[in-house]
């Protein structure tokens, strides 16, 4: 750790504002992305993962609000960004790439024009020659011959669509990549091949990722490090390798144990019963207690801080663990 | 989930079943699809078989053709022994009451304005009018509790909206139930749950095709939940079945390239990406009238002239194990 974070999250707090309610949807959590590092967060559907992703590039819209904490890219206080420091922040230092490429992309115009117009968007003096030239060479990088430039976006798979996503991403040559659910709608295939284009990439030009996929396998094979969540809380944050031969946190364990292996004797698997608890409607103590096999009676009376956690190297929020 | 001893017949059988479509049409030329070359299954009481493939595989157009949607182009369909595109009146309307799908889409699949009462309702009328309303009603809290949502009176009276998406895949499972089917057509059950549902959905199916003796056809393009759920899993790539047998011996020893590249692409966190492997964008091929040869043959990294001129026939390489493939 001697190189400074790239972007740390201080006590992020994410409230979603109902008429007479409030729904905090991420609580008080922290954790740095350093360069070019590949950093994971894993957890349920509905536990803030997207929330935390959309706080980072500041795009979290009402009924959503920040509403505490620190968001800082290179020391930098993102969330008193001025309008025009945002509008250099976004996409020419931070990009997304969405799950539903389908969606993300506008049907009724050529793909380059939509990859030249983000370009021309932060490099208002290029030159359409140096546009096009960049989003031929940005095709070239994510496989796609630059023949197919000035076709429509239904006349490529959802594979490629993807790609061409990526391809959008790279455009400005950012310092961190946000990824939601990058591959989940493409098939195991695709998804291989996509993975290891952005594995490539990513080793070429040094950027970071925050990848997000509810698929616990592959963000171990994808990601340096990986924090997990639960109900708007980090439970466990770990290196990828350890998510996997240690998990620390009893939610952790039972995320692994959701994903039947494709060798071994066919044994049945139980996954984590019930589900996660509603925003309006949280459990005293530790969040996760009233779905885990092995609490103890403090665990519904106080809620347990993240602590470090030597076998890992990592932190865990759990009782069980002091 | 050992597997079980073959000891029942077959009860749906699939015999070298062809299936195409016309694309285009009144612009641009006309090609005819062939979705599916030869297709031969088996489905048994007890069993499950896994169908896995690439999206445009043709697996839906198999559980769609045993719905009988479709009618088959060449070869034949038969239910315990009867060819099923003869069915009519009376037989056919116990036949779509026997066979039973399930879809991808929980939230597309259950009727948005109504209540799960009437969801469940419905077959129930349809198929067992001598039912008495009273009847009626406990049959649809009995079939509700057996698909684990209790109380059910409580979930009788809701509409699909208000419940999750595993629930509402649950209400999907309980209607399909209700007509006391003896084939269950599960084309992606899973595929738009959360993890954690996942798992809750497929021990249910399997639960109740050990109890009612259901034979289960699975469509999925997650090799490893079809290892976890079916006995049996038939691969499939652009219409054509390449590799078949029982689901270990497909995930332990895959002998087909396109097994053997499915299987290298599921996500295993015993590895690490390296990206030194990138290959180049690609698609599965249109099969049409005038293709020719093994459809994996352009990706094959095995392929040869014999590969590009003639489809191989099954070659048996274990027990109940085929492949076709001319490098075996």
């Amino acid at each position: 750790m001697l190189t400074p974070p790239l972007i740390e999250v201080r006590n992020l707090t994410v409230d979603y504002v109902g008429a007479n309610t409030v729904s905090r949807a991420v609580n008080g959590i922290d954790f740095d992305i350093r360069p070019g590092e590949a950093f994971g967060l894993a957890g349920e559907s509905g536990c803030g993962k997207s929330t935390v992703a959309f706080a980072l590039a500041r795009l979290t819209r009402l009924p959503g609000l920040v509403s505490g904490g620190a968001v800082r890219f290179l020391g930098e206080d993102v969330l008193s960004f001025s309008a025009e420091r945002l509008r250099r922040y976004r996409w020419s230092e931070v990009s997304f790439v969405f799950q539903s490429a389908m969606n993300a992309l506008n049907p009724v115009i050529k793909v380059s024009e939509q990859i030249e117009d983000a370009i021309l968007a932060h490099r208002p003096k290029a030159s359409r020659a140096e546009t096009l030239a960049r989003t031929a060479e940005l095709f070239e990088l994510v496989g796609i011959s630059p023949r197919r430039l000035d076709d429509y976006p239904h006349q490529f798979s959802g594979g490629m669509r993807q790609r061409i996503c990526i391809a959008m991403a790279l455009a400005l040559e950012p310092r961190l990549i946000i990824m939601d659910e990058p591959t989940t709608a493409l098939d195991v295939v695709v998804q291989r091949d996509i993975i290891e284009q952005i594995c490539a990439l990513k080793a070429r030009f040094g950027f970071s990722v925050l990848f997000i996929t509810h698929d616990l396998g592959l963000m171990i094979e994808f990601c340096d490090r990986i924090g997990v969540m639960y109900a708007g809380e980090l439970v466990e944050v770990a290196p990828a390798s350890a998510i996997l031969t240690a998990p620390q946190h009893p939610y952790t364990r039972a995320l692994g144990r959701s994903f039947p292996p494709l060798s071994g004797p066919r044994v049945r698997l139980e996954g984590i019963a019930g589900s996660p608890p509603s925003l309006s409607a949280l459990p005293e103590g530790c969040r996760f207690s009233p779905r885990c096999g092995e609490a103890i009676p403090i665990c519904v009376r106080l809620a347990p801080e993240l602590r470090p956690t030597p076998a890992t190297g990592g932190e865990a929020a759990c009782h069980l663990l002091s | 989930m050992s597997s079980a001893v073959m000891s029942e017949a077959p009860i749906l059988e699939m015999h070298d079943v062809d299936m195409r479509f016309t694309l285009g049409g009144l612009v641009g030329k006309r090609t005819t699809l062939r979705a599916l070359s030869g297709i031969s299954l088996k489905l048994t009481p007890g069993r499950a078989l896994a169908l896995v493939g690439e999206s445009g595989s043709g697996k839906s157009t198999c559980a769609r053709m045993l719905a009988r949607v479709y009618e088959p182009a060449a070869g034949e369909i038969s239910f315990r022994g009867a060819d099923i595109g003869r069915l009519s009146g009376k037989a056919l309307t116990d036949y779509r009451a026997q066979v039973q799908m399930i879809f991808q889409d929980p939230f597309g699949s259950l009727n948005p304005t109504q209540t799960i009462g009437y969801i469940l309702e419905r077959p129930l009328r349809l198929h067992r009018p001598e039912l008495s309303s009273k009847q009626v009603r406990t049959q649809s809290e009995a079939l509700l509790t057996q698909v684990g949502l209790v109380p059910a009176p409580e979930y009788l009276k809701r509409r699909p909206h208000e419940l999750s998406g595993g629930q509402r895949q649950r209400v999907a499972i309980a209607r399909a139930l209700s007509v006391n089917p003896t084939v269950l057509l599960a084309d992606e059950p899973t595929s738009m749950l959360d993890v954690s549902v996942r798992l809750g959905i497929l021990n249910l199916l399997d639960d109740l095709k050990r109890e009612k003796n259901l034979a289960a056809l699975y469509i999925t393009h997650d090799i490893a939940t079809a290892r976890y759920f079916a006995e049996d899993t038939a691969v499939m790539y652009a219409g054509h079945l390449v590799e078949q047998g029982p689901s270990e011996a497909i995930t332990d020893h895959p002998r087909h390239p396109y097994t053997q590249l499915l299987i290298a692409a599921v996500p295993n966190p015993k590895n690490k990406i390296s990206g030194a492997a990138v290959r180049r964008a690609t698609d599965i091929p249109l099969w049409t009238a005038e293709s020719r040869g093994c459809p994996f043959a352009p990706r094959c990294p095995r392929a040869t002239d014999i590969c590009r001129e003639m489809m191989p026939d099954p070659t048996p390489v274990g027990d109940s194990h085929m492949a076709r493939c001319h490098h075996l």
